[in-house]
Order: C-alpha cells, then structure tokens, then sequence
C-alpha cells in the first residue's frame, strides 16, 4: 500500500499554504466545479429526489452486501470471466501479478483508478519488470513527476500549464527541444500521440470501475477522455479493479447512481463514455479482450460494516465533498497525506489505515457541513469525523496540551455563569485591543490561527447577550 | 480461501449468518423484475419534441447532428459533411446489413473497408444503435456488426442512428437491449461491452479547463433518418 503521511498533516499543510503554485493552483480550479454542479443540478429538479433514492439503493445493497457479490461473482463467470476475491492489498497485488504473468505482459496500460493507487499496482509491477502506463492525461503527467493524485476525479489539480509544458518538453525528448504550446489543446494533443503507442502496444489493461451490476455481472467505467476504454478493449486481458461495496443489484440502480454521478463530480449532465463490460470478447466479435478478470478487493471494508462508519460504504468518489471543502480548498489533497484525500478522505483513511496514524485528519475540519449538503448519497461526513475525534480522545490520541485546554473548557462549559463572564470579559477586550479596526491580521498567543488567516474582531456582545435581547424584544410585540 | 473470508467477514459485520431463503428469494425477485426508480420528466415529451430534445442535447455537449428523410440519403450526408471538414474522403464502416445496404456507389470518391476500426483509421462510420434524449446519449452495444474500436480510434466518428431508435432515458434504451440482444455465450442480452457516448471525447485535466479530442474522437457527427413519422419535427416546433 502507499506510504501513509497523514501523521505530517500539520507540516503538510503549513508548507502548502505557503506553496505558490499550489495556491495558484487551487485558485484556478476551485470556482469551476462548483459552478459547474450547482448549475448541473438546479437544471434536473428531480436532483433532491435522486439523492434519496442513491442513498437507499447502496443502504439496500450493503446490508444484502454477501448476496450480491455473489450473484455478481456468478454472472461473471458465465460470461467467460473470472472473479478473484482478496482480503488484502498484498494479495490484490499479487493476483494482479500473477495474471500478467501468465500473458508474459510486458507493458500494461492503466484507466484512472484509485482503489489502484490504494493498491499500490503500479510499484508491485514495476519492481517485477513489467511497465504500467497511467493513460488519463492527469495520471499520466503525475507518474512522469513521480507523484500521487491530489484529487479523485482530477488527478492534477495541483499543477498549472506551466508544470504542464515544462515536464513535457523535459520528458518528451522524442519531440522537438523548440516546439511551442499555444493552447492547452497542443499539450493533450502531444499526449494523446504518445499514448497512441503505448495503448496499440499493451499486453494487459487495467481499469478500476466505479459500479459492479451483480444482475449482469458487468463492471462499468465513467471516463472523459476515452483513455479507460482503449485500456480495456484493446489489450488481450481486460483486469477490473474493484472494491468490495461498488456492487449495485441492476442496470437500473446503476442508472439511478448515473445521473448523481457525472453531475456531482465535474458538474456534467453525462460523462462522455459510461461504459459496461461483461466478460470476454464474444465468438463473432471483431475487437475486445479476450481475457476477463474481476479483482475484487475487500482490504478493510468489511471491518466498518456494522460500525457507525458503515454509511461510508456508500460513497460513490465523486469528489463533490472535497471540491467544496474550504480546508481541502486551503491545503490541496497531499497535505492529506494518503491516497483519499477531503473530507470522504478524513473519514475513510482512519478506517483503512488506522486512527492511530491519521487523527490528524477528522480533526481538520470546520465543520461547515457543506459535504454533506453535496453528497450525492447523504454520507452524514461531519457526524463521522466526530465519531473518529471521539474515539481519539478515547485511546489517548490526542495531543497532552490539547486534552487540558479540553479539560479547561469543559471547567467553564459546566458553569454556564461562568463560561459567559469569561466570555464577555474575552470579547470586550479583543474589542479593545482591536481599536476600530475590523480584523486581526495577527494576535498575541494565536500566532499559528493568524498566520493563515485573519481573526475578525467581535462585535461588542456574546450571541447569549444578544439572544436574550431578542428574546425580550420580542416579547414585547 | 479469501471468497469465504471475505464473506464471513460481512456476515460477522452485519451481525447474521448466511441470508434465509425466503429473503434470498425476495433478492432474487427483485433482481428479475429489476424495477426503474424515478425517471426525469425532462425526456418524457411527446415524440417529435423527445428528437428535439435528444439533438438539443447532442449539440450542447459538442456534437454535431444533420437529419436527413431516408437511408438513402445517408452516402451523400457522410461525403458532405467530410468535404464540409476538410477530412479525406475515407472511412471505415462498421460491418452491418442496414449500413452495407445505403447506396454508396452514388458517391464514388468515398473509399470505406468494413470491420474494425485500426490505428491508421481516421473517419468511421458507427451503427447506432439507440439515442437517450435525457442528455444526449448514444447506447452504443458492441455484437460483430458494430465493433467498439470504431468509437475509440478514429479521429472523427460519424453515428448513423434512426429517429425510432431516440427513446427518453437510459432505463428505455436497457429496455430495447433486453429486448432485441440475444448474447449466445450467456443466454441473456449483455454483449462484451455496451457503450453510452454523449459528444466527443474531452479532458479537463489541465486548469480544470475543458479541451476536446483527449483520446478517443475529437469530432462526433450524428446522422440521424427520419424513420419514424410520428418524430418528424411538427408546424409549431418549425
């Protein structure tokens, strides 16, 4: 698996803030895919309806989880396919291997997959002298960086067109030293003439896939690029990565999770290739793998069901929770320090990885509850987060300094006369330390909070002074 | 073996052991009479507006269309539209009865082979099989006659789709398919590979800025006849 860095979050985090080009980065994308959804989703009124149905299609399916799998597994093999089940990433990887192998695979094209990354496929097979290709433009940029995803759906959020033209033309050197990028055009237009070779070439394609259909036994990708489908139609062997909880009874939930899907994630009303491949290329066909593989990857999901992490399970990765995450907006996804990053990442990560090593995560949060409001199957992601925060605090995880000033508030919670004398004596003289002015650009004793952002000044009264005045004014209507 | 542990790991999560009959047989009910959920009332429109609507969409997510009034029509709109291009007169055809039957010697500068699209095709010529007017989607099933690289390789592909082939959502378009698809290997109606396209390919991996012609076609033409009279476009649509 990859190398977990969450325990860094802090360090990540401050060193992204003060990146540059990250923070240009971020500036560039962050506004498009908001836009993009909300005018998605106010154009299909039946959006809110969808959502419920999304949630109870994948609560049905959990809970009937065993059936499904192998009602999926079953049909699978009557289409001429095979089905692996692993417990584990290990033995995910060696599967993987062990069926390249068996091609005497030399190159292997990949669709964008991040159970994958999660995996760590392409490391296993590269120390074992096969070469993997990543074929979405954002993957295939990252592994000639040597990077990983800061993002589910768009891998490169992180880098700008200057990244782009600068590693091109130092990676590229079958191309011209000299040669000018006019347009972003000019940039896909040379990788998608690189990777012509390399998709006409492959031994083996794997893919990820975004739902299972236990009714037909078919796997199905969402792509844009069309990447995904020469990676899986043009190879000898066809291998589908999937987890565990992508199963969906029938062509007609997968529909249901279809029309969330594309206009959650980039806002589309469709993704331009939805894709459903069931078992191997049939006599009469003209094109198509001839080989058909299924792995089916448990690596720590079994372990929520049951918990209250359960209803993580259903997230589909559309990435909408992150791309609407103000601290995710802030820090990009390394900071994250694994493979999911936002806040479906604070929630999962903890779950597949530990909370020993990632109590970092949950904890960067501000709650603003715009991830759930997005979530495209109602995952209830801040009520989780505190879930992990409390089970922090329970085995002791948490930092000594911050476990006294905890305990310190918990003093004043407890003595509500209290807690609101030392409020208002704390706000009066922030307002006086403030002198007329409207923020804080820096504070004494809060050097780390104003470093990346300013602290308004409060305005005069506690919200119970307030509240009660607009309690007695009211009365006297 | 790792089937089992895995398995049992979800029963023992789930906190029950192995599903009874009786609900094994509630699953596999609704497994057979898979039921629809919700449909859009975007797409529920009477026919002509449903073509309409379907085109609308097509061209919204970069697509281009043309209808023409019969199949014989088709050679002549296919050389058109490439000269129209500036593309060579040259294509690949996917292998199928109702496109081999179009009167192509009409046009004899066209130069076409009929079967899998390779990497030195340009220009194919696809077999629609059935248009989503929900969003503009063409269900595209693979079977020997309509072979799935013709929608990947070339550089421009031009669908050639009938007007009674445009239904309302994608739930109608799996009807057609469970419907009309006999697939040997299986018994049931699911080729190798059933492909949903809506415009050309795209990529907004760079600045999240979207760019068209990522791998798969740069240029997605459809063709659409007017088989159907009931489709044909009425006075106050006009």
């Amino acid at each position: 698996m990859q190398t977990v860095h969450s325990p860094d979050f802090k360090r990540n985090a401050a060193r992204a803030l003060a990146d540059t080009g990250l923070q240009k980065a971020l500036g560039t994308a962050k506004g498009a895919f908001l836009m993009r959804r909300a005018s998605a989703v106010a154009a299909l009124p039946e959006f809110e309806q969808l959502r419920d149905i999304g949630r109870d299609i994948k609560n049905h399916t959990l809970a009937n989880l065993d059936f499904y799998l192998e009602t999926f597994a079953a049909n699978v093999e009557k289409a001429g396919g095979k089905v692996h089940w692993c417990s584990t990433a290990e033995e995910a990887r060696e599967t993987v291997l062990a069926i390249c192998r068996s091609v005497g695979a030399k190159t292997v094209t990949k669709g964008k997959s991040m159970i994958s990354e999660e995996l760590g496929i392409n490391d296993h097979l590269e120390h074992h002298g096969i070469t993997p290709v990543e074929t979405d433009l954002g993957e295939y940029i990252l592994q000639l960086r040597q990077e990983t995803p800061s993002h589910i759906i768009a891998p490169a959020f992180h880098l700008n067109r200057e990244d782009w033209e600068a590693d091109f033309r130092r990676l590229h050197t079958h191309l011209p030293k000299d040669r000018v990028f006019h347009e972003r055009a000019d940039i896909v237009a040379e990788a998608r003439s690189t990777l012509r070779d390399k998709f006409l070439a492959a031994d083996v394609g794997i893919t990820g896939a975004n739902f299972l259909i236990a009714e037909t036994g078919s796997s199905v990708i969402v792509t844009n690029e069309g990447n995904g489908d020469l990676t899986q139609t043009l190879p000898k062997v066809h291998i589908a990565l999937a987890s565990i909880e992508k199963v969906v009874p029938t062509l007609e939930d997968a529909c249901n999770m279809l029309r969330l899907l594309a206009r959650s994630a980039t806002g589309q009303d469709f993704s331009v290739y939805t894709t459903f491949s069931t078992g191997v290329r049939r006599q009469e066909d003209l094109d198509g793998p001839e080989q058909y593989h299924v792995v089916l990857v448990d690596n720590g999901r079994t372990n929520m069901l049951g918990t209250e992490f359960q209803e993580m399970l259903r997230c589909i990765r559309c990435a909408a929770c992150m791309n609407h995450c103000p601290v995710y907006g802030a820090v990009g996804g390394h900071a994250y320090g694994w493979v999911y990053p936002g806040p479906m990442g604070s929630v999962l990560t903890p779950s597949l990885v530990g909370i020993d090593k990632t109590g970092l995560l949950p904890n960067a949060s501000t709650f603003c509850g715009k991830c759930e409001s997005v979530c495209p199957v109602k995952i209830p992601l801040p009520k989780m987060m505190r879930h992990w925060r409390e089970r922090e605090f329970e085995r002791h995880l948490t930092p000594a300094t911050q476990r006294s000033n905890l305990a310190l508030w918990a003093y004043f919670a407890k003595r509500p006369g209290l807690y609101r004398l030392a409020t208002r004596l704390g706000i009066g003289a922030l307002h006086l330390l403030a002198r007329g002015k409207g923020a804080f650009a820096s504070l004494p004793l809060a050097g780390g909070w104003t470093a990346g952002r300013d602290l308004p000044v409060p305005q005069g009264e506690t919200f119970m002074t307030a509240y009660a005045k607009s309690q007695r004014a009211k009365g006297k209507r | 073996m790792s089937k089992e542990a895995i398995l049992n790991g979800i029963r023992r999560g789930l906190k029950r052991g192995p599903l009874p009959a009786d609900q094994q047989a509630m699953l596999a009910g609704r497994l057979a009479s898979h039921p629809r959920h919700l449909q859009p009332a975007r797409a529920q429109l009477p026919r002509p507006q449903q073509v309409a609507l379907f085109l609308r969409n097509v061209e919204k997510e970069f697509g281009t269309v043309e209808r023409v009034p019969h199949a014989g029509a088709v050679p002549g709109a296919v050389a058109d539209y490439l000269a129209a291009q500036n593309l060579a007169p040259k294509f690949v055809l996917a292998p199928n009865p109702e496109l081999w039957a179009m009167p192509w010697s009409e046009r004899p500068m066209l130069e076409f082979h009929s079967g899998r699209a390779e990497a030195t095709d340009l220009v194919s010529v696809q077999h629609g099989f059935v248009g989503v007017a929900e969003t503009g989607t063409l269900m595209l099933p693979a079977a020997p006659t309509r072979p799935t690289t013709l929608n990947l390789l070339p550089d421009t592909e031009i669908v050639v789709l009938k007007a009674s082939g445009i239904v309302a959502g994608y739930e109608d378009a799996f009807d057609r398919l469970r419907a009309e698809n006999q697939d040997a290997l299986t018994g049931g109606f699911m080729p190798r590979n059933v492909m949903f396209v809506t415009g050309p390919s795209r990529s907004a991996d760079i600045e999240q800025t979207l760019e068209l012609g990522a791998h798969g076609p740069r240029r997605l033409h459809i063709i659409l006849i007017d088989d159907d009279p009931a489709a044909l476009p009425t006075d106050d649509q006009a």
